[in-house]
């Protein structure tokens, strides 16, 4: 196994992250940290990457923060907590978020804290079977952060989200599933294999107009009936320039498969 | 002579004009300035032209002014700085300016973008004087136009704190009139000033006269002045065209006489 804190790789369009600190369990330090950062800002710019799948290595997914990382000695001076999410949280999540193709999140583990709201934001999220999501902030005093306490009531509804945020208990990767918090479970043997056929998939799709779906969908949480129907004007218009949407009407109109080159 | 700008038009009545300097994120450098200053000059000269969009790219409107530029400058050169004869000049141009403002809108972009009359905006923009940072202040009108913008609160954390603010909180505070996918920012910039374009040339000018006036002096005065323009007009053709096009249900036919 490398060293590196990230794995980053790119192919046939579908980039590749996991997550790579398994001695502890995936958990973020300042290292890991730059390491997304930069890997984000990576996949943004190379115009070849039409989807994202974000995987941990080892038995877990993300344990959230490393607290080793950030022990409050007695009488030392409390860390700014605000400044750890505006400086290096923050900006990762909106960039996850804002990526303008399909992310896919394969959860192999345990997602805790953070973790499980790195997860979560990302567009399709499949998980092993013996993966759980624990939103483990209320334990020490804290409340769930990089979005999970947008994310969640979105996902699971308000009632859910105060109970598993007040109790901090572990949620089975079933139990997520039947609560439609996440897309899918799969026997954790399979989880690999499916989450890269499904990216590899999406990678072959019209990117533009996923990306613009996304947007839509997004902008939703914030917007009345009236202003998404203008939203999705807007969009329409922009997607209906796009060389995918005329190719997928010709080759509809010629009865056979589409090529879409994501653009 | 390098050209720092794109322009195109006029059609329908609009002219075009693109800041272009990708690599510094059309910073403003003072030939830049005057490249703008004279093209207004000249579109001013040009009946064709009725209306004018100023943008720029995608990642940005204009992030500021050319610093390196600006650090050559002592006291004595600042005295004699030919950019505030440039800026003068495109405050003085009298036809609607539309702004299509993308990314970047920051220190001397951000006062070139309230140069213009109407402000579109995509939702990527960001609005700021960032001058308090480098340890000078806004000197393009920003401290002025800012407070008549958005009012005293806002510019007055703006100028001092440098940060800028989201395209919703510059619609919220009045700086820009709509919000636009950013795709479509400059789109709609165009049909708006294609809009403008379309009406009687000296009702446009007069109005917008008296929408200047509003910022510039007391209550009595402005609406004397508005008076005096609007009476002006009963001596135009096109005010007789307007009306009867009108009566008549009908698109009216201006000719600017």
């Amino acid at each position: 196994m490398s060293e590196a804190p990230l794995l980053y790789s790119v192919e046939d369009g579908v980039a590749r992250f996991t997550l790579n600190r398994p001695d502890s369990l995936n958990s973020f330090n300042a290292e890991l940290h730059t390491a997304m950062r930069q890997a984000l800002k990576a996949v943004r710019q190379d115009g070849s990457v039409r989807a994202l799948l974000l995987t941990g290595s080892g038995r877990g997914f993300c344990a959230g923060q490393d607290l080793s990382d950030r022990n409050v000695a007695p009488g030392a001076e409390t860390p700014d907590l605000g400044e750890s999410l505006e400086k290096r949280y923050n900006p990762m999540l909106r960039a996850l978020r804002d990526l303008p193709f399909p992310t896919i999140c394969a959860v192999n583990g345990v997602a805790a804290g953070a973790g499980a709201n790195i997860a979560l934001a990302c567009d399709i999220v499949l998980a092993a079977r013996s993966a759980s999501f624990i939103q483990a902030f209320c334990k020490i005093g804290l409340l769930p952060d990089s979005g999970g306490t947008w994310t969640l009531p979105r996902l699971v509804g308000m009632a859910r989200a105060k109970g598993l945020t007040m109790l901090g208990d572990k949620l089975s990767a079933e139990q997520a599933e039947r609560w439609g918090m996440i897309w899918k479970v799969v026997d954790d043997e399979a989880l690999q294999d499916e989450a890269l056929t499904l990216a590899r998939h999406l990678a072959t799709q019209p990117t533009r107009g996923l990306a613009l779906i996304k947007r839509a969908l997004h902008a939703s949480a914030d917007n009345s009936f009236d202003q998404q129907l203008d939203l999705e004007r807007d969009l329409q218009r922009l997607a209906g320039r796009t060389a995918d949407y005329r190719e997928g009407v010709a080759a509809f109109m010629e009865k056979r498969q589409p090529s879409f080159k994501g653009g | 002579m390098p050209s720092y700008l794109i322009v195109e038009g006029p059609s329908r009545g609009v002219l075009r004009i693109t800041l272009y300097r990708p690599e510094a994120l059309n910073a403003l450098t003072t030939a830049l300035l005057a490249e703008l200053a004279e093209t207004l000059v000249a579109a001013e000269q040009n009946a064709e032209v009725r209306a004018v969009v100023i943008t720029g790219s995608q990642r940005a409107f204009a992030a500021g002014a050319d610093i390196k530029e600006m650090a050559a400058h002592d006291l004595v050169g600042m005295l004699e700085d030919p950019r505030q004869r440039h800026w003068a000049s495109i405050a003085r141009f009298s036809k609607p300016i539309v702004a299509a403002v993308n990314g970047f809108c920051l220190g001397g972009g951000c006062e070139l973008a309230m140069h213009a009359d109407i402000l579109i905006a995509g939702e990527d923009s960001r609005f700021g004087q960032p001058e308090i940072n480098l340890g000078i202040m806004p000197g393009a009108g920003g401290t002025q136009r800012l407070v008549r913008a958005v009012g005293k609160a806002l510019a007055t954390q703006m100028v001092l704190t440098g940060e800028p603010i989201s395209a919703h909180r510059a619609l919220e505070a009045g700086l820009i009139s709509e919000i636009t996918q950013p795709e479509l920012a400059v789109e709609r910039a165009l049909a708006v000033a294609e809009t403008i374009a379309a009406k009687a040339p000296l009702a446009v000018r007069l109005a917008r006269e008296a929408l200047h006036k509003a910022e510039d002096t007391d209550l009595t005065t402005g609406l004397r002045f508005e008076r005096h323009a609007f009476t002006l007009l009963a001596g135009t053709r096109d005010r007789e065209e307007g009306i009867r096009a009108f009566q008549e249900k009908r698109p009216a036919t201006f000719t600017g006489h």
